[in-house]
């Protein structure tokens, strides 16, 4: 279980978050959501190590993680797909995937997990990232944190600017890792994605977590998503 | 490394040994040069073009290498292949601890270290000028400047042990960026914090980087003092270190073969250049900023992304 208690993070001096709590479960889904600037993606940010935590605690199955180097944190297998992608553009497929298989020791066998799960990527192999699309790029981005075998699965709106053939094929992928008993926390502004996803949902306003819903309760009176995204 | 980078690299190699038999000594003399300077810049390359490691100091590792090797022959007597030996170990000991520091800073931060560190290697130089002359510098005696019974001091001796540098060092490097390491620094250097999500002591990867960097300009630096028999504080200066990030840049950074083609268009360039005006610098300038303007990402580097993507 993955454990977020009061945490405070800043960008240099400039505070960003000022006590953010959540508890994200195996085998579920937990979305966090918010309006722009509530800091969903600093959370995120904070939880992977890639932003000093001030104050609070980030444990995974009571593992510490709060005070752990970004690199140390994805060896506990905490894999992160940012928004925009953030393929490393001019290496190939097959190069982003072995970049991806190697942190971690990872061999032949996750690629054929990885590839299987993306069967369109294994055409791709020899092509270069940046000559991608949208589509592939994402499908490549979440290809490469499952090379860690994570146990937690962060992700930072995967379906932004996707076709809707495209968002589909995501939504199934992030279905199958929550099947597969992973952690999955995930950023996402659409509706339709929250409400057929969410086991459980955390709301940010301005830094700070606010009310915490099960995703039956979305369900039941999505009027709480409007109320609280202002949509 | 694949078929075709075999292929490439060592059709290159045989040009160059070739070319020796082909070219008027002044030309065969000239590539001598290139070819120690082109080593130094593929160090270089390793640290800026696979690492994104802008470094503004480097002309203290191949000055490091240079006196290592020049000091012990000249004052402590050695041979030459024992004082390259410790030419290399001093290059590695000066770029383990400036990259210790240095790496604490990234971007601007880390080009202004780099650059007054090797300021400071220069000022050294010249502090110390009892032993090493200084800007004057000195030359090592005919006489002992053999390596494995090759006589550098002839004309053949000195571009073949060019040669071999030459050779080993693109072989190295070329099999070292193919390898997995190589495809992990290309991380780093295109998303730092995403290669540290992967799981990478970034930190670590980039330190190493850097030292691998250093001792092959320091090997370089040692070469040349060992070629062609001179050491001086020139060589570490600032346009020393502003050089292989030149040739890089016009070459193609990232890519195996760029220092060297960067290193053959300078040396050309200016050689041609000065040889019809007496303002060659002016026209140097104007055709590296047209190169910039039309060819930015350097010549092997705009031929890998327009016509062959597969150019190592």
């Amino acid at each position: 279980m993955l454990e977020v208690q009061g945490i405070h993070a800043a960008y240099g001096r400039v505070r960003t978050l000022f006590g953010v709590s959540m508890t994200a479960k195996p085998g579920e889904i937990t979305c966090l959501l918010g309006r722009n600037g509530a800091g969903k993606t600093t959370t995120l940010r904070a939880i992977t190590g890639l932003l000093p935590v001030s104050e609070g605690t980030i444990t995974l199955d009571g593992d510490d993680l709060t005070r752990l180097p970004a690199h140390r944190i994805a060896q506990k297998r905490v894999g992160y797909i940012p928004q925009g992608r953030r393929l490393f553009a001019e290496l190939t497929v097959a190069e982003n995937i072995e970049v991806g298989l190697m942190a971690c020791g990872e061999g032949r066998e996750t690629r054929d997990w990885v590839l299987s799960i993306f069967p369109r990527l294994r055409e791709r192999l020899s092509q270069r990232a940046e000559t991608l699309s949208g589509g592939e790029q994402q499908m490549l981005a979440t290809a490469r944190a499952l090379c860690l075998r994570p146990r937690v699965l962060l992700l930072d709106e995967p379906t932004e600017g996707l076709q809707p053939s495209m968002i589909e094929e995501i939504r199934q992928v992030v279905l199958r890792m929550k099947a597969e008993g992973l952690i999955v926390v995930l950023v996402e502004q659409r509706m339709d994605a929250i409400l057929s996803m969410a086991d459980r949902a955390v709301f940010l306003d301005h830094g700070q977590s606010r009310e915490a819903f099960i995703g039956n309760a979305l369900r039941a009176d999505p009027s709480i998503l409007t109320r609280h995204l202002g949509v | 490394m694949t078929g075709k980078d075999a292929a490439l690299h060592l059709g290159v190699l045989a040009v160059l040994l070739a070319a020796f038999f082909v070219l008027p000594e002044y030309h065969s003399g000239s590539l001598a040069r290139i070819m120690v300077l082109a080593v130094y810049a593929m160090g270089y390359n390793l640290a800026f073009g696979y690492t994104g490691l802008l470094s503004l100091g480097h002309a203290l590792f191949f000055a490091a290498g240079m006196y290592g090797l020049a000091l012990s022959m000249q004052i402590g007597g050695w041979p030459a292949l024992p004082a390259f030996l410790l030419a290399l170990g001093a290059a590695l000991a000066v770029a383990g601890a400036v990259g210790v520091l240095a790496l604490r800073t990234r971007g601007v931060g880390f080009m202004i270290v780099t650059l007054m560190f090797a300021q400071a290697g220069y000022l050294t130089v010249l502090y110390f000028g009892a032993w090493t002359r200084g800007d004057e510098g000195f030359a090592l005696p005919q006489e002992v400047r053999n390596l494995f019974g090759l006589d550098v001091t002839t004309p053949a001796g000195r571009y073949f042990a060019a040669l071999a540098l030459f050779a080993v060092v693109l072989l190295a490097l070329g099999a070292l960026v193919r390898a997995p390491f190589g495809r992990t620094l290309i991380a780093i250097r295109e998303n730092e914090a995403r290669a540290a999500m992967l799981g990478y002591d970034v930190q670590r990867l980039k330190w190493i980087a850097f030292v691998v960097s250093g001792v092959v300009s320091g090997a370089a630096g040692a070469a040349y003092a060992l070629l062609f028999g001179y050491a001086g504080a020139t060589f570490a200066g600032v346009q020393y270190s502003i050089f292989p990030l030149l040739y890089v840049l016009l070459g193609g950074a990232g890519t195996t073969l760029g220092p060297f083609v960067g290193a053959v268009f300078m040396f050309y360039l200016i050689d041609l250049s000065s040889g019809i005006t007496t303002a060659y610098m002016l026209v140097a300038g104007l055709a590296l900023v047209l190169l910039t303007l039309f060819l930015p990402q350097g010549i092997l580097g705009t031929l890998r992304r327009r016509a062959l993507p597969w150019l190592p």
